[in-house]
């Protein structure tokens, strides 16, 4: 049950993802970017990016186009409330495939 | 070198000869000179520290756990209601595994207020994973933080250097200064196992799960259990790495004793008086006056509270006939602490062995009454004649 | 306070991990995550139980890429004392301690520390993420809960004290730099830290921190709240150096402006002020409009 080191005797925590598990598993619906609205798609350059700022949980990437990370995205939609031109809507995840939502990792 | 100079001093003295570089304190009667001391090395800068006069006790331990955990050697002494306030914070202490060395010059526990000497205030912290070491005289107070440093940086776990308000505190002896180049030989500067830094970042004492959980390795670590038996099962062996703090101390310094317990006259005596602390001397005079009556009784003085060296305690007092302890607190409720601690020992040890002597309780100078040694005298004589109480009984009551 | 970061020009390393244990839409991730973008690498972080206890993780995983002590709950201040401590004795005062506290930890419990520490002078940033109430036991009310607001423990009458003026308590200590922000205006929040990270004593900043199972909204109008707290003239953002204090970013401009939403607008966002009564809101609207006439004629 790991080593007889100092860290194991005191509470010492390392750093990494998914302390709250596959926190994508608490939304109840996703955000989807409709890119012909999105200014840096549009542009085609660095622009905007109020989604990557506002998200919580750092999921949507400073990318062109934001992508979002669906295993730990929580469905706030603030990304989606904040979008100037409104390019990012909140769909109900009933609407995605089942193997979609079922990626199962070893995360306790 | 010999010097004279009073029990808060040495303390001080003692603290500076091991260069411990941070220091909170918060003033309470009767710890003041010792940190006021203190106050006047760094000033003066022969002590290269940084001295940070908190807002409260509970604050001053925050400021020596914090500075422990970044890897600094922390200092702090309190008493009485002081020790009570940061309760809290010496129970993480101790569970974040520091090795903060606190001094406790023992005073009496408010409600009523009360600024004289009894040892309730340390006493009600011993559950608290605290190594507890008591002191008898000036020398054992300097001697005792020096070992204490070595000690607490050994096993990670912090300890509390108790010694007797004003009867201690306040008097002056003679003493021996060790020199600083010994101090250093006995103590090399500390080198915690894990300081936090940016270096090697971590998150430190989050809440911890009561089952076991993976870590970001994909290791099993620990839970909180596991992380208390440790603390537990660490500060049990505490009394070897005791044992050879004596010896390394011994070898350095060319003084030393039992670890453990403080013996008088015990070898071939038929009762033991036991105590913390300077009561111990002061039974010296009665052991005497007993002994020239033709009543083999003698002292073990106890050094070592936490961990209980139950092995060393129930051996030294193997076969006697009685043992009569003397308290300056108790567990309320019940009976002194140490007596119930001493009986438990005695019957794991000596049970059905034909050697368990009678425990007699005696409680006194409760809030600094005056311990008169006659009344010493009297009790500890008729304990020898026979148990006086099964419940403890106090000694000086004017109810 | 000069400059004026843009979304563009903010880092883009991150100092903490997805996949956190904070409540959907949570304000403070919002506010963390950017305080600790201004904060970087060589800082060292102290945290009271709180909300961010449970977002930095539980043993034995962190989120948060910094190095943190958690620490007792009236202790924040004087730990960030500690550790600032051993640093000067390490030659390491390049890095910064900062202490991130709940309103909870700061203006109740740990307002003796905090106030220890700033009349030392002990030279650390400390953050008080204000939500407004002890979110992370079940939302219970504060110092810093406003008038009116339901939680757990003013559960039908609403709370009927004011909110504690922390930042004025602060200020009070004649500190080199107090600051009151918001998780909604996060620029506004990174500008600041890099403003005054290097100024000497104690620096405080107050964060507003939207916080939806806490105020009773959906999380997606989070960021919206946040800017309606602050364009109804509610909350307001600004800044005192050395004394002098000083509108900023969005509060600011409302004085050019000379228009605020009427605080209605903000009440009604949430249902935790579900029991104003009109006159108690046009109460609360009188209070706003008197402090601002005296920010117009300031700027008069």
């Amino acid at each position: 049950m790991g080593t007889r080191n100092y860290r194991r005797k005191t509470s010492h925590s390392e750093n990494g993802p998914g302390d709250g598990g596959r926190t994508g598993s608490w939304r109840v619906e996703r955000p989807v970017l409709d890119q012909s609205l999105c200014i840096p798609c549009k542009r085609n350059k660095e622009a905007c990016f109020i989604c990557w700022l506002f998200c919580p949980e750092i999921v949507i990437s400073r990318t062109i186009p934001p992508k979002v990370d669906l295993e730990y995205c929580k469905g706030c939609g603030i990304c989606a409330e904040e979008c100037p031109t409104k390019a990012i809507t909140m769909v109900d995840e009933a609407k995605f495939s089942e193997e979609d939502t079922e990626k199962k990792k070893d995360k306790d | 070198m010999h010097i004279i100079e009073n029990g808060n001093v040495a303390a001080a003295l003692g603290v500076k000869l091991c260069r411990a570089n941070v220091i909170a304190a918060y003033p309470i009667t009767p710890q003041t000179p010792l940190t006021e001391r203190l106050s006047e090395y760094v000033e003066l800068g022969q002590m290269k520290a940084e001295y940070i006069p908190v807002e409260s006790e509970h604050s001053a331990l925050a400021v020596c756990i914090a500075a422990s955990s970044a890897g600094a050697r922390t200092f702090t002494a309190t008493s009485a209601n002081g020790l009570l306030y940061m309760h809290e914070q010496v129970q993480w202490a101790s569970g974040a595994r520091l090795p903060i060395v606190m001094c406790v010059v023992n005073r009496a526990v408010g409600a009523p207020w009360n600024v004289w000497n009894d040892q309730q205030d340390s006493i009600s912290q011993r559950d608290t994973g605290w190594i507890q070491i008591y002191c008898s005289d000036h020398q054992q107070i300097i001697d005792s933080v020096i070992k204490a440093f070595w000690l607490a940086e050994k096993v990670s776990i912090p300890i509390m250097v108790c010694y007797d308000g004003y009867i201690l505190s306040h008097t002056y002896m003679p003493f021996d200064l060790p020199e600083q180049g010994k101090v250093d030989a006995f103590l090399p500067p500390y080198k915690p196992d894990y300081a936090l830094s940016p270096d090697e970042p971590a998150n430190l004492n989050t809440v911890t799960l009561p089952d076991v959980r993976t870590d970001v390795k994909g290791e099993l670590a620990h839970g909180y259990m596991e992380i208390r038996y440790l603390l537990q099962e660490e500060l049990r062996t505490t009394l070897m790495a005791a044992a050879e703090a004596e010896k390394r101390f011994a070898g350095i310094f060319g003084r030393s004793g039992d670890p453990y317990i403080e013996p008088y006259r015990c070898d071939d005596a038929d009762y033991v008086a036991v105590g913390l602390g300077s009561i111990t001397y002061q039974l010296r005079v009665c052991v005497d006056l007993l002994r020239k009556e033709g009543i083999k009784v003698g002292i073990m003085g106890v050094r070592f509270y936490r961990p209980f060296p139950d092995v060393a305690i129930a051996n030294a007092l193997k076969g006697k006939k009685g043992v009569i302890v003397f308290e300056k607190a108790l567990s309320y409720g019940y009976e002194g602490a140490l007596a119930s601690d001493l009986k438990s020992a005695l019957y794991e040890h000596l049970a059905g062995t034909g050697t368990l002597p009678f425990v007699q309780n005696f409680i006194l100078g409760i809030g600094g009454r005056e311990i008169r040694t006659d009344d010493l005298t009297q009790a500890l004589r008729a304990a020898t004649k026979s148990r006086v109480s099964k419940e403890p009984t106090w000694i000086g009551l004017k109810l | 306070m000069q400059a004026k970061t843009n979304i563009l020009s903010l880092p883009i390393q991150e100092f903490v991990h997805p996949g956190t244990r904070a409540c959907t839409g949570c304000g403070l991730a919002i506010a963390y995550r950017v305080g600790l973008k201004a904060l970087g690498k060589d800082t060292m972080l102290v945290v009271p139980p709180s909300c961010l206890t449970v977002l930095q993780g539980l043993f034995p995983v962190a989120s948060t890429k910094l190095p943190c002590l958690n620490v007792t709950f009236a202790s924040t201040a004087a730990a960030a004392t500690g550790i600032l401590a051993t640093l000067k004795t390490q030659g390491k005062e390049h890095i910064t301690v900062a202490a991130w506290a709940g309103d909870g930890g700061t203006s109740d419990i740990g307002l003796q520390a905090l106030s220890g520490a700033a009349e030392r002078g002990d030279n650390f940033i400390y953050f008080c993420y204000d939500n407004e109430g002890y979110m992370n036991t079940g939302v219970q009310r504060s110092g810093t809960t406003p008038i009116g607001a339901i939680t757990a423990n003013t559960p039908f009458k609403g709370k009927l004290q004011q909110k504690k003026d922390v930042p004025a308590i602060m200020a009070a200590h004649n500190l080199s730099y107090v600051a009151a922000c918001s998780a909604a205006y996060p620029l506004d929040l990174y500008d600041k830290i890099k403003y005054c990270v290097n100024l000497p004593g104690t620096k405080y900043i107050h964060i507003h921190i939207p916080c939806p199972p806490g105020w009773g909204y959906d999380p997606r109008y989070g960021i919206k709240i946040g800017r309606l707290a602050v364009e109804t003239g509610y909350y307001d953002l600004y800044e005192i150096i050395n004394g002098e204090f000083k509108l900023t970013a969005a509060s600011e401009k409302l004085v050019e402006k000379r228009k605020l939403v009427p605080v209605i607008e903000y009440f009604r966002a949430q249902s935790r002020f579900k029991i104003l009564t009109d006159a108690q809101i046009a109460d609360i609207q009188n209070q706003i409009d008197k402090k601002w006439a005296g920010y117009y004629k300031k700027d008069e």
